[in-house]
């Protein structure tokens, strides 16, 4: 693990383990608690496998009841708690701590209700992405936000890290989709947000919540919105032999005031790792390939589909197939959708990006990125959700090669520090977690991540939930408290008034 | 009674230390256009933002505008019209039904109320689209939040946070929104003489159709006659609003006639006139009536919406049309606001919640006009408040709930 620094564990929590853990067995009991360490390894990291940590105990509650009481019991004695859903963050956000709980939400997986009437199904937080979709399907409807993890992550963990997925360009991330939660704050409290109406009462907390990774409080219950499938869907896969040219035609489609359902970019090396492995019939003589879907009735699907073809060819684009069966669509898919295994296959590890950038600056970015390659001695693959800027760099490394993770880290580090001087952000989707934690100060001031923190503290007042996440230091709240009081004359002179 | 007018976010920073420090309460406006709305304020000064003006970024192909708070609304959405962009969260205009002029409000103003029109079923609310902010706290210190791009889960949402939080959490002073693209045309697709429970129907069975609907509006025989100089007089409509490329709209329409000829006569309503209906709606037409008899916003599940007004009507008189596939619901009281009654048959209709959004002040400063809250919830949202605002110096008040 390289250099990353954790809360100090407590030493009174540790020497109370086995206390603890008697009072979680009466608290949930049945096989609700993993204590043992051949059982807990299976929970000692999520999908950022480069830091692992065992947790005090692994608790996995089945109802709200019991969250609520873990947690007050956890209050009352200062002993921290880290929650999980399926654990496929890639940011480390659910990297359990060595003196706390690990709350593990995967019983919880029943859907609650379905009602087509409203178009929504209120889950269970445990459900997985796919599960939601699966549950309406055969009516015809689905849940939009499709993280490529979708059959393993738990739409509780989408809440935590307000996910996105292809089709986010068109219908939003797990923000827009969801309209209430039930859940409970860390002194024990249930509280519900929203529900089957639009907007909140009162402040947006559900907003706040809304990737707020697990710090502010666990998710019990989740109410999304459900779609109708769009009537038709169909792709088209363009090759460029430039990424200005491929960006340019990106910019032109949107500009054209079409929205396609997905869009997205892969450069040379992901190109070559994808047909290496799916063999899904890409061209291997370009240098950035597109892959636009529209979705919707099939009038417009047509209609739009030979204006994006027009686009790009004023583009210059040297490869353009259009989809005339799902099974076409599929295939076009297929190679982006395996674009990490595949590289997984050319190199013996990778280490995935996350940061978005204005469009515009796409060239610019990958010219930087080239440089940066060359100067770590590390290959990179790119695969983008060029339809809002979102970048996905692969980093090639070999984890057995001494220091070069630690080489991967400082290029993955500079990538983001790119997008931020672009007008970009250090994380599109993947949260923050441990991973980016330390990065914090190259987007945010001291005073900005304090205002974020004292959410923190209105919500967790004793930082108890999840604490070494998002933030490089969490304050203590009573200190964030003082006020710093810039006493002055009535600042008459200069304003004006009347 | 000062009204300071900052230019810059520096100055609104100076002004809100000053306050802090003093421990001035500040009534914090644009222009004021919804000042009508929540209790009304009872402090010695005011923080007017309308000087705080300039749009500083806008990149169409990007869908991103950046704006100083105080910008007039309508000249932005101007700015986008000339672009074939829109804020596709649709932002209403409360002046008419607040006894003002059309056209006034602040970018800054519409963060803060969390505005949002009939699109709300399809395309969010003002909170949907915001992507960044800059603030001042009731600390007296400036805050960013978010940025220009819209995928970023770069620590919270801040921005979200301060959405539909009139103004008592922090002064925004820059505000960024994503922006798309304004649809090519549309049409609205009537249905004729149903009552609010055929509607409610009617209106699911669209919703959950492929016609992708981004208005579903119901207008009783009793509002009938203040949309379209008259138009629907004589029996009620329900609308169903498409937008999108022309062959799209008219496919859709056209799916759409056919679902709903079960449920009754239906006719179509061409674009210019569709778009005058649907800004009615919006605005909420039927209600401006230079009055202050109280009027009710009221959002629940959609197919409860007809349930609640039943139900309400049976205690209190009033009259009422719904937007949001029934789920919104523009109330008019005939006399009190009734804020118990009607408070108690959301709850018992699975929840939801009521603002006042007209009333005299008189009856503003005696009934909560944002819904109460459970206990939990309360105490949660005066711990979130104390930590911007900590001396209380942001609209004192105006979101009271007791
Ligand atoms: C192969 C792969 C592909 C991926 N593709 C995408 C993608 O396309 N788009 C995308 O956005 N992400 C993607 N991810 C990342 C990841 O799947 C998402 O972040 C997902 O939402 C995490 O869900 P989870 O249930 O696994 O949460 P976990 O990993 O268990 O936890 C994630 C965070 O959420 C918190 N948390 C979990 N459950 C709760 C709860 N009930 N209450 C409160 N906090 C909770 C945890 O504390 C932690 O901070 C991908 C990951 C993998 C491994």
């Amino acid at each position: 693990m390289s250099g990353l620094l954790l809360p100090k564990p407590d030493a009174a929590t540790l020497a109370k383990r086995e206390e603890i853990i008697a009072d979680m067995r009466i608290i949930v009991p049945g096989e609700g608690i993993v204590e043992a360490e051949s059982g807990m390894r299976a929970f000692e990291s999520d999908g950022l496998t480069a830091y692992r940590q065992l947790p005090l105990v692994v608790v996995l509650p089945e109802t709200v009841a019991q969250v609520s009481r873990v947690l007050k019991y956890c209050h009352e004695r200062n002993i921290r708690v880290v929650p999980r859903g399926s654990g496929t963050s890639l940011s480390g956000g659910a990297l359990p701590l060595e003196d706390a709980v690990l709350l593990v939400m995967s019983r919880f997986n029943r859907i609650l209700e379905i009602d087509l009437a409203n178009r929504a199904v209120v889950a269970q937080p445990g459900v997985t992405n796919l599960g939601i979709t699966q549950a309406v399907e055969h009516e015809g409807f689905y849940y939009a936000p499709d993280p490529s993890s979708q059959i393993a992550c738990s739409i509780g963990g989408n809440v935590a890290e307000n996910s996105g997925g292809v089709h986010c360009l068109k219908y939003g991330l797990t923000a827009n989709n969801i309209l209430g939660i039930q859940m409970v704050l860390m002194n024990g409290e249930v509280i519900r947000l929203g529900g089957k109406h639009l907007d909140s009462e009162g402040y947006d907390l559900l907003g706040l919540m809304t990737g707020s990774e697990g710090l502010l409080g666990v998710v019990t219950e989740v109410t999304v919105r459900i779609l109708k499938k769009p009537e038709t869907a169909r792709a088209l896969l363009i090759g460029f032999p430039s990424s200005e040219q491929a960006g340019q035609c990106v910019a032109d489609i949107i500009g054209a005031g079409i929205i396609p359902g997905g869009m997205e970019m892969m450069d040379r090396p992901a190109i070559h790792a994808a047909e290496a492995f799916v063999h899904a019939g890409y061209p291997l003589d370009v240098e950035a390939l597109l892959i636009v879907e529209l979705d919707g009735p099939q009038a417009e699907v047509h209609h739009l589909i030979e204006r994006v073809e027009a686009i790009a060819h004023k583009n210059g684009c040297t490869t353009n197939r259009i989809s005339n069966s799902d099974e076409e669509r599929l295939s076009f898919w297929a190679g982006r959708k395996a674009a990490f295994p595949a590289v997984g296959r050319i190199s013996p590890d990778y280490y995935c990006m996350d940061g978005t950038i204005p469009r515009k600056e796409l060239p610019r970015v990958l010219s930087g990125m080239r440089e940066l390659s060359e100067k770590y001695g590390l290959g990179v693959a790119n695969v983008f959700h060029a339809g809002d800027g979102n970048l996905h760099p692969l980093i090639l490394y070999d984890a057995n090669k001494p220091g070069e993770l630690e080489r991967a880290e400082a290029f993955g580090a500079d990538i983001l520090r790119l997008c931020v001087n672009v007008g970009g952000v250090l994380t599109g989707e993947h949260g923050v977690g441990v991973e980016k934690r330390d990065l914090m100060p190259e987007m945010f001031s001291e005073e900005d991540l304090n205002q974020q923190i004292r959410v923190k503290c209105a919500f967790d007042p004793n930082h108890l939930l999840n604490p070494g996440k998002v933030f490089p230091q969490l304050h203590r709240c009573a200190e964030l408290g003082r006020m710093h009081i810039h006493r002055g004359q009535m600042p008459f002179p200069d304003i004006p008034r009347f | 009674m000062t009204t300071f007018t900052p230019e810059t976010a520096a100055e609104v920073l100076n002004i809100v230390r000053w306050a802090v420090g003093e421990e001035m309460p500040l009534e914090v406006v644009g222009h004021g256009s919804k000042r009508g709305i929540g209790r009304p304020a009872q402090t010695e000064h005011t923080l007017d933002l309308s000087g705080l003006t300039g749009v500083t970024l806008y990149e169409p192909e990007e869908l991103v505008l950046s704006a100083k708070a105080g910008t007039p609304l309508a000249e932005i959405e101007q700015l986008l019209a000339d672009n074939s962009q829109q804020f596709a969260f649709e932002p209403m205009d409360y002046g008419p039904l607040l006894g003002g002029t059309v056209g006034r409000g602040t970018v800054g103003g519409a963060l803060g109320a969390n505005l949002s029109g009939p699109r709300r079923i399809k395309a969010g609310a003002a909170r949907d689209h915001v992507l960044g902010v800059h603030a001042v706290s009731g600390r007296g210190e400036a805050f960013k939040s978010g940025g220009r791009v819209v995928k970023n889960v770069t620590g919270y949402d801040l921005s979200k946070g301060l959405a539909g939080s009139w103004g008592t959490l922090a002064v925004v002073t820059d505000v960024t929104f994503k922006v798309l693209p304004a649809a090519e045309t549309e049409k609205t697709l009537a249905i004729v003489g149903l009552d609010d429970g055929e509607a409610a129907a009617a209106m699911a069975d669209a919703m959950g159709s492929s016609a992708e609907l981004s208005g579903a509006a119901h207008l009783p025989v009793s509002v009938g006659g203040r949309f379209l100089d008259g138009a629907f007089s004589s029996e009620a409509r329900t609308l169903l609003r498409v937008e999108g490329v022309g062959p799209s709209v008219d496919y859709r329409i056209d799916l759409l006639a056919g679902l709903m000829r079960p449920y009754g006569t239906v006719e179509i309503i061409e674009p210019p006139l569709s778009r005058t209906l649907w800004q009615e709606i919006r605005d909420c037409k039927p209600f401006a009536d230079g009055t202050s008899a109280p009027v009710w916003r009221v959002s629940v599940a959609p197919t409860v919406g007809h349930k609640l007004v039943d139900a309400f009507r049976r205690a209190a008189g009033a009259n009422a049309f719904y937007d949001w596939q029934g789920g919104l619901i523009w109330l008019r009281m005939e006399a009190d606001p009734e804020a118990e009654i009607l408070r108690g048959l959301i709850a018992h209709f699975g929840g939801g919640h009521a603002t006042l959004v007209r009333a005299a002040p008189s009856v503003r400063s005696a009934v909560p006009t944002f819904q109460p809250q459970p206990q939990a919830l309360a105490a949660l949202t005066q711990r979130l408040k104390k930590q911007f605002d900590p001396r209380n110096i942001l609209n004192p008040g105006r979101m009271a709930t007791s």
